[in-house]
């Protein structure tokens, strides 16, 4: 889905870097790409799609920048300020951010929409961000060269203002006369200052929006508040997808405070005075539903017929050498299967959205990842042109792939709920609703063969993955599917680069099979969540290749630094982890280690943990220290913050993680049965950077995968026990409560 | 209409007696401060101070709060976002010097909760944290630095 800001956009933008608002300036951008500043890998999607960058001045000497990119945790508006403020010389007590509306200008260089998503942000905003920030500076000195008469070279700049060489200071706002009297315009290229003159990048710095985070002043989408706004709670079917044949709402409406309830696609919404009114009324409504057949799904089912598909042939994903041969001729061949159930996102602020819609316009203000395709869903949904639907992005709650909702589902229940209102309506979706909602990561079946040469060595691999495709029949279809085959299907098991993701394992093993079955879409929302295809792909990879170093009689690290050899990245991390884990200690008794490795959008990432094991399977996570390229560092603070999270998540998910269908029925409801990691569960997390010019890459997401089977391996390695169903507390082993 | 009594004001507010302080904070009284999290005490996001108490907001009614006194994260800093540090409670400070937080969603709760740790306890061990804070949820990982958080303010507000 790379390619459509065109040329059009870029030069139809720079035309428009003008003054707006009085007393206030906006500078817009567009930079020729250039090549060599580009992570190799995206270089093809690059070309074309570099993002704008809007940097506000005010007459006030704030400095705005326009963020592009969303915020949920990911710390991206941060980074993306580093990146300007590293060009210019800002005042970091007046800089100030907004959420970038939705305009092709502001689309992601690397999807060519509006989404924050794969871990690309920072990769993606690393050139322009800068660039803008370069190219204000040197407006700003060329203005106020105008203003005093004196060569821009005499000029220096202290942060907020340009200095004169007889010491006279003038505000950066101040400027804005000059610039407007003078239709200045920025630059058309500048040059930026080369990573040995950095003095804001690669420090750590703390997060930008950090005190509105501890004041309880930050607005999330669910803090929004309009006047006369009125808040909905949705009856949804005990069987996702089912529709409403009717319903009576008899009680609900005589109850204080109960404006309305009416039938929209989700189900019943009621809408209340407030939240507390409409949830308690909704929960009075009684509807006949009609579940179209879903309810007789189950995932127990699915398990049983994605079992049996994963021992017939599926779609070649990758064949190198000749692993069926091999593994036909070889004295003993390894087989295990892989189980991964669905899993819900849970994001600490449930799903919710506020909408006003009008005879000609739809107002919308939500936490999102990806308004673009938001937004022509809602003016496809009311018969509107794009640009009468305008979305107010607020920060998130937390998101873990969730906000990129390619159906826009808790974005449309609130504009249907909404139209026919004269008053704007805030939905809220209970945690029972959040957790029930349909959107999961796919439950996968990954049955894995292997064989191994005299040495000892991986011969032969034979990894068959089934599951429900994330792609197929969307408007992804087919830049995501190649030839069939969902690419996040087999996303982290493939050794040659595959699709648009340009890495592999890093491993070599010299014949390679992958095939994909993609069962039916039915039941679910198949939907991406935190690292997505590794999520289970990793989980299966890592866990069996343990197996064969075990058969192999082969240290597990040593055995990934054998087969990464020829990956210089991954070669660096593993043996720095092999170090700094202190990985050829000894261990106490009931004490076990355990590795995984991987590579997700280009950066390649370690993981090494310690555990202990008492007799009745009960477990606790001790240490886990990590080891991640992510080329540059930008804000290794906040590096450090996403390898914890993603470790956490990762580890919550393998250690508790499942949504089970019982008749159609999702049976989990909230925390107490869809158990979230606690405080004192959370291992100590021991985060190393590998020092890099490379270009900037991804690094949310990263951590997510390896946690789990390093955790799975290193509780085989102290008990002898493998686990290749999850999650643990299933199978044996219990994460101390 | 019932009467409360927030963060140093008495409120009216038309509401039914069964309403949870939560909804009667944040829809009422707009105060979006004190989050939602789960509704039935699993999660910690909505902890606000009954009475200087730590007290989940989504699990108690308006009409049992009566003439006690609510504290909400929004009454901890005194002039705040962008003050001086000096104007944030300690804890708040300590938060900010830790960077704890991601998407920040839980942390109002995550912050009440230490506050009324560090009012009853102030030095308060690793286990004294663990079982402060095991009933408040972050599902962005930051427990860590938590930890760090409530050590560091317990330490300037010893004066340490
Ligand atoms: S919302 Fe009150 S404990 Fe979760
Ligand atoms: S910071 Fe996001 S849930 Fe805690």
């Amino acid at each position: 889905m790379a390619n459509s800001v065109t040329d059009n956009s870029r030069r139809r933008f720079l035309k428009r870097s003008t003054l707006l608002a009085s007393g206030s300036l906006l500078v817009g951008f567009q930079i020729p790409v250039q090549a060599a500043n580009k992570p190799a890998a995206y270089q093809d999607s690059l070309t074309s799609l570099m993002a704008d960058a809007f940097i506000r001045i005010d007459s006030d000497n704030t400095v705005t920048l326009l963020m592009n990119h969303a915020e949920f945790g990911n710390g991206v508006y941060t980074s993306m300020a580093m990146m300007v403020a590293e060009e210019l010389d800002i005042d970091w007590q007046l800089l100030r951010w907004e959420a970038a509306p939705t305009e092709p200008r502001y689309y992601s260089p690397i999807f060519g929409e509006y989404l924050t998503a794969g871990s690309v942000s920072t990769a993606g905003a690393f050139i322009p961000m800068r660039t803008a920030g370069a190219k204000t500076q040197a407006l700003l000195l060329q203005a106020a060269s105008l203003f005093w008469q004196t060569p821009a070279t005499s000029l220096t700049t202290r942060p907020g203002q340009v200095v004169h060489p007889d010491g006279r200071r003038v505000n950066y706002g101040d400027l804005l006369p000059v610039i407007r009297d003078h239709r200045l315009q920025a630059p058309e290229t500048v040059t930026l200052k080369a990573a040995k003159d950095f003095k804001i990048l690669g420090q750590s710095q703390k997060r930008l929006e950090g005190a509105e985070k501890v004041t309880g002043e930050a607005i999330f989408g669910i803090d929004v508040k309009r006047p006369n706004m009125i808040y909905g709670s949705v009856v949804r079917p005990p069987v996702y997808g089912s529709k409403v044949v009717r319903f009576n709402a008899d009680q609900a409406l005589s109850m204080p405070g109960v404006i309305k309830a009416k039938a929209i696609a989700a189900g019943v919404v009621v809408l209340a005075r407030d939240y507390w009114t409409a949830q308690k009324a909704a929960k009075t409504i009684q509807v006949t539903w009609d579940d179209g057949g879903l309810g007789v799904l189950s995932t127990e089912r699915f398990l049983d017929d994605y079992r049996a598909l994963s021992n017939s042939p599926g779609m070649l994903a990758e064949d190198i050498g000749n692993a069926l041969e091999v593994t036909a001729a070889a004295e003993t061949v390894f087989e295990s299967v892989y189980e991964m159930p669905y899993l819900a996102h849970a994001t600490m602020e449930p799903m919710n959205c506020t909408a006003q819609v009008n005879a000609d316009h739809c107002e919308i203000w939500v936490g999102t990842q990806y308004q673009s395709n938001d937004r022509t869903l809602v003016a496809r949904l009311l018969g509107f042109k794009e640009e009468q639907v305008t979305i107010h992005r607020t920060l998130m709650g937390g998101t873990f792939g969730r906000r990129a909702s390619k159906t826009a589902d808790f974005i449309t229940d609130a504009v249907e709920a909404a139209k026919g209102e004269t008053v704007p309506v805030q939905i809220i979706w209970s945690r029972e609703e959040d957790i029930r909602g349909g959107h999961y990561r796919p439950l996968f079946v990954h049955r894995m063969r292997g064989s191994l040469d005299d040495q000892g060595y991986p011969e032969a691999w034979h990894q068959t993955a089934v599951g429900q495709s994330i792609m197929q029949n969307t408007k992804h279809d087919p830049a995501y599917m190649v030839n069939g085959i969902d690419i996040y299907s087999v996303d982290g098991c493939l050794q040659n680069p595959f699709g648009v993701f340009p890495y592999g394992t890093s491993y070599q093993i010299p014949n390679h099979r992958v095939e994909s079955h993609n069962p039916p879409k039915v039941g679910v929302h198949p939907h991406e969540w935190r690292a997505v295809g590794h999520t289970h792909t990793g989980i299966a990879y890592e866990c069996f290749l343990d197996e064969l170093a075990f058969h192999g009689k082969k240290d597990p690290l040593s055995l990934r630094q054998h087969l990464a050899r020829d990956h210089d990245r991954m070669s660096a991390v593993l043996a720095r982890l092999r170090i700094e884990a202190n990985w050829d200690a000894p261990l106490s008794a009931g004490r076990g280690r355990g590795v995984a490795a991987r590579i997700y959008s280009i950066s390649p990432i370690a993981q090494a943990v310690e555990v202990s094991v008492s007799g009745d399977g009960t477990f606790t996570v001790d240490k886990v220290v990590c080891v991640v390229d992510c080329g540059f560092a930008v804000n290794p603070l906040g590096i450090e913050a996403q390898i914890q999270g993603g470790v956490m998540l990762g580890l919550n998910a393998v250690a508790y993680g499942a949504i089970d269908m019982v008749d159609g029925q999702v049976q989990q409801s909230n925390f107490h049965d869809y158990r979230p990691l606690r405080f004192h569960q959370m291992p100590e997390v021991e985060v190393h950077i590998i020092q890099s010019d490379a270009a900037p890459t991804g690094v949310g997401e990263q951590a997510t995968t390896p946690i789990a089977p390093a955790v799975a391996n290193a509780l085989f390695n102290a008990t002898g026990r493998r686990v290749r169903q999850f999650p643990l507390d299933r199978h044996g082993f219990t994460l101390k409560a | 209409m019932l009467k409360i009594h927030v963060n140093g004001q008495s409120h009216e507010v038309d509401a039914s007696p069964d309403t949870p302080l939560l909804w009667i904070l944040r829809d009422h009284l707009h105060l979006t401060g004190t989050k939602y999290g789960c509704g039935v005490s699993l999660c910690g996001a909505c902890t606000v101070h009954v009475d200087g108490k730590a007290t989940r907001s989504c699990a108690i009614p308006i009409a049992a709060i009566g003439n006690q006194k609510v504290r909400t994260i929004e009454d901890l800093a005194t002039n705040a976002p962008g003050a001086e540090a000096t104007d944030y409670h300690p804890a708040q400070a300590a938060w900010l010097a830790e960077d704890v937080a991601q998407c920040g969603y839980c942390q109002s709760g995550q912050i009440m909760a230490a506050v009324a740790l560090l009012d009853s306890n102030p030095a308060p061990t690793d286990a004294d944290i663990d079982s402060a804070m095991a009933g408040h949820v972050c599902r962005c990982g930051t427990y860590q630095k938590i930890r760090a958080a409530i050590h560091r303010a317990a330490k300037q507000q010893r004066g340490i």
